[in-house]
């Protein structure tokens, strides 16, 4: 009995020494692993964290002569953070943007799901492989390009869709100046352009249903809507639930390349989102508010930050699957 | 086996639905390419569909004799040839350490990459960050921003870490050190990821535009997407009555710029469609 406790005691402790030793000695031993490792640490400190840490001029007066440390604070910290609620611009911004994330919700996020369905009802490999190619190819051309496409395509002196009205005895449209326009050209290209690459997804999840469980529906007798509703739909929920949080999760956020490629001052009114004011603000701006704009930025980086947060969380609770 | 007439139904609307929808997404370059072949009041005049009217070449011509386009190429050429092995480096070597369980502070690094997924300081600080780093209006600017992207990291390094342990460890008792087991053991098995990654870091460097504008101030040193986007969408917007551009109508020649500046990643397309697919499965299965 003393002897198994004396031998107990010798064993942790040595293995405490052992540890300690080790821990300095297993990071001698990986030093080449580290030094791959470098490259990498030092451009995220660089490019990512330190930005990070430059996010302080959303409280400070900026002054770009005197940088980012020496800069002074302002008083009240949240000067900017007033001045934005308050403005003009705020209201209009959060509209904006909630409302095309909501469009997008709306009509993009189904429509690659019905896509994936349908095809997946494609008998023909042949058939649906060529489908397949030609629907992904949008996803891979520029937004320059597209948005020029668009604006060609809906130019009132010669453009395509024009001049279909005209075939039909309607009347030119001005489309890319009229604000109640922009929302659904903006949600028609994005579905034109991510459609098919976004269906991917549940192609994938739809190829790893069970292909006995339609064996055993078929022979219970049920038809091919029995079995869409109760085989294929259960079998792709999980995914469709997790892209759905993912989504909300990025409500805020929304692709601003598109927007100011697209939108002009007339259009504002229905074009204008958090990111493309940033964008003016700080960039476009011959007198830069770099300590408004970076408040405005601060503000869409931390709800976005919650807004993840909560979906992953739920995500976690309904579907057992979480981001990290 | 039989079908019933409903399923008949389905069927055929089903097959027409989809075969709308895949040239919908392909219709358009179509036009673009056609259109660019024909006459500027043939195009104007709404008589191009499916055939070009008026043959011509004379926009391409025109469009090949802009000094400003062949500089704007070349860049874009530069960019995403450095560009994209300045990312591959970066990840495929950060990747392959953080791909190793023993490491000491694995999970500290590991959370410093993915954090940056889920909180984005915003513009104005990467912009001024750029500014103070003296890479405003350079060209190593390009290279370098966004040039590591937290997702291709976590692929790179879900795929070796699905490389079995045995071979690193038979390595090393042969006497092999981290940097030769990496460069002759594991990169040659992981050659389908790294052109998955690479294709990935290719299309969008060859495609980015934003941070190309806002860094770039020199013409001499922009890619082809910001002087795309000076000539196609900036000239459409002020021009909205249709001002000729040269000897030829403005919206051929347009036309005729966006099949020379598409035409690279549609003949890599095959190959990339590929890639893509494979990429986005392994992330898929992921989670």
């Amino acid at each position: 009995m003393k002897v198994t406790e004396y031998s107990k005691q010798t064993t942790k402790s040595t293995i405490a020494v052992d540890r300690k030793r080790s821990l300095w000695s297993q990071i001698k031993r990986d030093k080449y692993l580290y030094l791959l490792l470098l490259p990498m640490v030092a451009y995220y400190i660089l490019f990512n964290y330190k930005p990070m840490y430059g996010l302080q001029i959303a409280f400070k007066e900026f002054n770009p002569a005197l940088g980012i440390t020496a800069s002074s604070w302002i008083d009240p910290w949240y000067y900017y953070f007033q001045q934005f609620f308050g403005g003009p611009y705020f209201v209009r911004l959060l509209k904006n943007t909630l409302i095309l994330n909501g469009y997008m919700l709306l009509f993009a996020f189904p429509l690659p799901i019905i896509l994936a369905l349908m095809l997946n009802e494609v008998k023909s490999q042949t058939y649906k492989k060529l489908a397949q190619t030609f629907v992904y190819v949008p996803h891979f051309i520029s937004m320059v390009v597209v948005a020029g496409l668009v604006t060609n395509f809906l130019s009132p002196g010669s453009g395509i869709i024009n001049l279909i009205i005209e075939k039909f005895g309607g009347e030119k449209v001005y489309f890319l100046i009229k604000p109640e326009y922009f929302r659904p050209i903006y949600v028609l290209m994005h579905i034109w352009k991510e459609v098919g690459f976004n269906s991917i997804i549940y192609i994938a999840a739809l190829a790893a249903v069970d292909m006995e469980l339609y064996e055993a529906a078929r022979i219970d007798g049920a038809g091919r809507w029995k079995q869409l509703w109760h085989v294929t739909l259960p079998g792709i929920l999980p995914t469709v639930i997790i892209m759905l949080i993912l989504r909300i999760g990025h409500l805020l956020d929304i692709g601003y390349e598109a927007i100011i490629l697209l939108y002009q001052p007339v259009t504002f009114a229905t074009a204008d989102v958090f990111s493309s004011y940033v964008y003016r603000e700080a960039v476009l701006s011959p007198t830069p508010q770099y300590s408004l704009a970076a408040a405005v930025g601060l503000f869409n980086g931390v709800v976005a930050l919650i807004l993840v947060l909560i979906s992953n969380t739920v995500s976690k609770k309904v579907t057992e699957i979480s981001l990290w | 086996m039989k079908k019933s007439t409903g399923e008949w139904i389905f069927t055929i609307i089903n097959y027409t639905l989809i075969t709308a929808g895949a040239l919908l997404a392909i219709y358009p370059f179509v036009y673009v390419l056609v259109a660019s072949l024909s006459s500027g009041d043939a195009v104007t005049a709404g008589e191009v569909w499916l055939i070009p009217k008026g043959f011509q070449l004379g926009a391409y011509e025109e469009v090949f004799q802009l000094d400003s386009i062949w500089v704007s190429y070349g860049n874009a050429l530069f960019y995403t040839v450095f560009g994209t092995m300045f990312s591959l480096v970066i990840t495929i070597c950060g990747a392959y350490t953080l791909s190793k369980k023993r490491l000491v502070g694995r999970r500290f690094f590991n959370y410093m990459v993915l954090f940056t997924m889920w909180f984005n300081p915003g513009m104005v600080p990467h912009y001024l960050n750029f500014k103070s780093l003296g890479l405003y209006n350079q060209r190593l600017a390009v290279i370098v921003a966004f040039a590591v992207l937290a997702f291709y990291v976590i692929l790179m390094r879900t795929y070796f870490e699905s490389i079995p342990d045995s071979l690193e460890e038979a390595a090393s008792i042969d006497g092999a050190s981290d940097l030769y087991i990496l460069f002759k053991v594991y990169l040659p098995m992981a050659i389908p990821a790294i052109a998955t990654i690479s294709l990935y870091y290719a299309v969008i460097r060859w495609n980015g535009f934003l941070w190309s504008m806002i860094l770039l101030r020199d013409s001499s040193k922009v890619p082809l997407q910001v002087w795309l986007k000076k000539l196609i969408v900036e000239m459409n917007m002020e021009a909205q009555d249709g001002v000729d551009m040269g000897q030829y109508n403005r919206e051929v020649m347009i036309y005729a710029t966006i099949v020379i500046a598409v035409l690279p990643m549609l003949a890599l397309y095959p190959f990339i469609q590929r890639f893509f697919i494979k990429g986005i499965m392994v992330g898929a299965i992921k989670g």
